[in-house]
């Protein structure tokens, strides 16, 4: 059986604030999806909960994993299972090397029923991997030594994410945004990499507002986000549209959902940062 | 200092004593519950000590009693006559782990201090007698002149060396438990390290664990002379236990000419522990002195390690590291006084607060008038767990002159849901992540250790870290 990732009448309140308002989305392993939409339609939030943000509280709807309803499974359980999100701001933990990290997250998706205190994997072993994935993604070994995103440039942020997901290999990766922040020849080198590690072996939901993140990853069915629900769904080509023209024809093909937008960022100034 | 001829007539001390103080042979003594000047006459009758030390602990007795109790700091609820200040080890020979609660002796066990240690921490009188492990080195050292021993031994057997310098860097009347600690102290280590000798590795104190043996108030004394080096281990890979209500150190330590010299404590207290200690070093032209001090546990720890710069080109390090949870208050920190032209220090402070715990940076930094060209550090990160924790800083900078350089940073953070859900989203869980933030927390002072003690640091932190997230 085609392993699935199946969101549905999916609806989701931060702070009592609601932001998605019936998604609906079904990623099977082996397909690219590119989401798009204008800022505040809700798309990190969407990948937020899918991952299980804690402060993000889901009034409606489902979320399936291979017909398993993970709502009530922590962001750790959901990671065992094989979710990913490649964070679009990815959080810094001074004094944490990247090697051990990785080798600690590493451990805990491959032995998804391992317990605290058990064995990790062996250093001799992961380190050899690690050097691996870093050569195939032209990083430097120095990387590895250096405190998890402690000061790290925008661009070295998003490919330690991109490490990250090389290493976890997970059955569906969320992209949030790994684009932004990256220049013309980054963007161009994640965009390989991500196909490089095994991509097509994943289910990968890419949020981006660029077209130059699916160049390697040439999505199967593109998404368009507006006033916390999927209003369009079309091929490449959909993106290539928007990328180029906006989204104001999206607004006149549904005035309803515009008319939601609108509300939605007039009451949500100050939550803009919450829900980014 | 109270001063005693004949005392200082070191070869007549045994004699003098064997005369003067008659002891039940192989009797148990245990002092009277509470204070007073004649317990205090007893504790040094029992020691068989010298005149000119039994007259320290009296007058130190004067001066404790007529000192307050500290205005700052933590609340000290303490009946200073419901303590006993002196028990002989004998009252404790019977003493089974059955004895140690149960929260202890579960670290212990689960610390996987090998075996013979835990035999070793069952019989302390016996080990710190013989003084095993460290023998050999011992023996090794003392071609060197080098001394290493108790200071009661010290008292007896290094008369002069002790006289000259105990009570001279930390006066009994310096603060109301220094007083308490120079009129009952037991135990501790008596260092002294000849001129040029570098020690290469650390010298270890296990038996601070002998409670019983030395009472909660051991005295330290170290003295590296010029150009020789140290490095001072305490508590480390056995944290130390204690029934008493009470734990009041006084540590001294002279840093000569061109010496260095590295104390490093890591205690990991009872909680019913009231943790009260003065330490202080004076370092001389072109010396370093630097603590590294490591606080668990206690439901009160005051303890900021000082160092005083004496001569041009001395340095002070202190770097120091505090665990607060339920029931505990670390008010830690540290002190440098800057005293000469040209001396340079540096703070580092991490304290981490959990389950309504506290934790309080206190630090005094001085430079005095004429110390031109000075420079100081200091750095304070508070780590705040949950919202029922606390944390506070109390920095005193006090700079009598205009050419120096002081700079002062602090900061205090909050584990955050983004932080946990960022480690969590790898895998992690949240008790792992918890705990791996707390491990990069202390890391940059815990990469200061050598190996085994920051292995055994780790260890300490994920012990405290077990079960906190709810």
């Amino acid at each position: 059986m085609l392993e699935t990732l199946k969101i549905t009448n999916l609806h989701v309140a931060v702070e009592g604030k609601p932001i998605l308002n019936g998604v609906n989305l079904t990623i099977r392993r082996g397909e690219v999806h590119a989401l798009m939409g204008p800022n505040g339609s809700g798309k990190s939030t969407l990948a937020g909960v899918i991952m299980g943000h804690p402060s993000y509280d889901v009034s409606e709807g489902t979320i399936e994993l291979n017909g398993d309803n993970i709502l009530e499974w922590d962001a750790s359980e959901r990671a065992r299972a094989g979710i990913f999100m490649a964070f679009q701001r990815p959080m810094a933990i001074p004094g944490v090397k990247m090697a051990d990290f990785l080798r600690h997250a590493t451990t805990n998706v491959r032995n998804p029923n391992r317990k605290e205190g058990e064995q990790l994997i062996p250093m001799r072993e992961f380190r050899k991997e690690l050097r691996e994935k870093m050569a195939q993604l032209k990083m430097d070994e120095e990387f590895a030594r250096r405190y998890v995103n402690d000061g790290f440039s925008g661009g070295e942020m998003k490919r330690a994410e991109i490490l990250q997901l090389a290493m976890l290999l997970p059955k569906f990766a969320i992209l949030d945004e790994t684009d932004s922040g990256l220049d013309v020849d980054a963007v161009k080198l994640a965009s390989q990499s991500i196909a490089e590690i095994g991509g097509a072996e994943m289910g990968i939901l890419i949020i981006t507002h660029h077209d130059r993140l699916l160049e390697h990853n040439v999505p199967d069915f593109t998404h368009v986000m507006l006033g916390g629900r999927i209003v369009e769904t079309g091929g490449v080509e959909l993106a290539r549209e928007l990328y180029t023209e906006g989204y104001e024809k999206v607004r006149e093909r549904h005035p309803e959902d515009a008319a939601v937008e609108k509300e939605m960022s007039s009451t949500g100034k100050t939550l803009a940062a919450g829900v980014a | 200092m109270a001063t005693d001829l004949i005392a200082s007539d070191e070869t007549g001390i045994g004699e003098i004593n064997k005369y003067d103080f008659v002891t039940p042979s192989h009797a148990v003594f245990k002092a009277r519950r509470g204070l007073n000047s004649q317990i205090v006459a007893e504790i040094s009758e029992m020691k068989g000590e010298p005149r000119w030390m039994r007259d320290f602990r009296l007058n130190s007795l004067k001066l404790f009693e007529s000192r307050p109790l500290p205005r700052w700091g933590g609340d000290i609820a303490l009946d200073f006559q419901d303590i006993y200040y002196y028990l002989k080890p004998t009252d404790h020979q019977g003493k089974t782990w059955d004895d140690v609660p149960a929260e202890i002796k579960e670290t212990f066990d689960k610390l996987g201090i090998p075996e013979a240690e835990k035999k070793f921490l069952a019989g302390v009188k016996a080990q710190f007698e013989s003084e095993v492990v460290y023998g050999s080195l011992k023996e090794d050292l003392a071609k060197k002149g080098v001394i290493f021993t108790d200071t009661d031994t010290a008292v007896r057997e290094h008369g002069d060396l002790v006289r000259e310098y105990l009570g001279t860097i930390i006066p009994p009347g310096d603060n109301k438990f220094a007083a308490l600690n120079s009129a009952v102290w037991s135990g501790g280590s008596f260092i002294y390290v000849p001129k040029g000798v570098k020690i290469e590795f650390p010298l270890q104190a296990y038996f601070r664990i002998n409670a019983e043996r030395m009472g909660q108030f051991e005295r330290t004394l170290i003295i590296v002379d010029e150009g020789a080096e140290v490095h001072y281990v305490e508590g480390c890979t056995a944290p130390m236990y204690s029934t008493e209500s009470l734990h009041s150190a006084v540590v001294e330590v002279v840093v000569r000419r061109g010496a260095r010299c590295r104390y490093t404590t890591i205690q990991n207290w009872a909680n019913n522990i009231y943790n009260l200690v003065t330490k202080r070093a004076v370092a001389y032209g072109d010396s370093l002195m630097e603590w590294i001090d490591g606080n668990l546990g206690s439901r009160l720890t005051m303890k900021y390690p000082a160092v005083y710069m004496m001569e041009p080109g001395a340095r002070g390090e202190i770097l120091s590291i505090a665990f607060a949870s339920k029931g505990q208050h670390q008010d830690a920190g540290a002190k440098v006084v800057h005293c000469a032209p040209h001396t340079k220090s540096r703070i580092i402070s991490k304290s981490i607060s959990k389950n309504g715990g506290r934790s309080s940076y206190r630090g005094l930094c001085k430079v005095q008038d004429g110390a031109i060209g000075s420079k100081s550090n200091v750095v304070c990160d508070a780590l705040i767990l949950d919202p029922a924790s606390r944390s506070d800083t109390y920095p005193y900078i006090e700079v009598e002159e205009q050419d120096v350089h002081v700079e002062h940073e602090a900061s205090v953070s909050r584990i955050g849901e983004e932080q946990l859900f960022y480690l969590q989203s790898r895998g992690l869980t949240e008790a792992e992540a918890s705990s791996m933030i707390v491990s990069g927390f202390i890391e940059p002072l815990v990469k200061e250790l050598p190996m085994e003690y920051a292995v055994e640091m780790n260890r300490l932190i994920e012990l405290q870290m077990e079960g906190s997230v709810g």
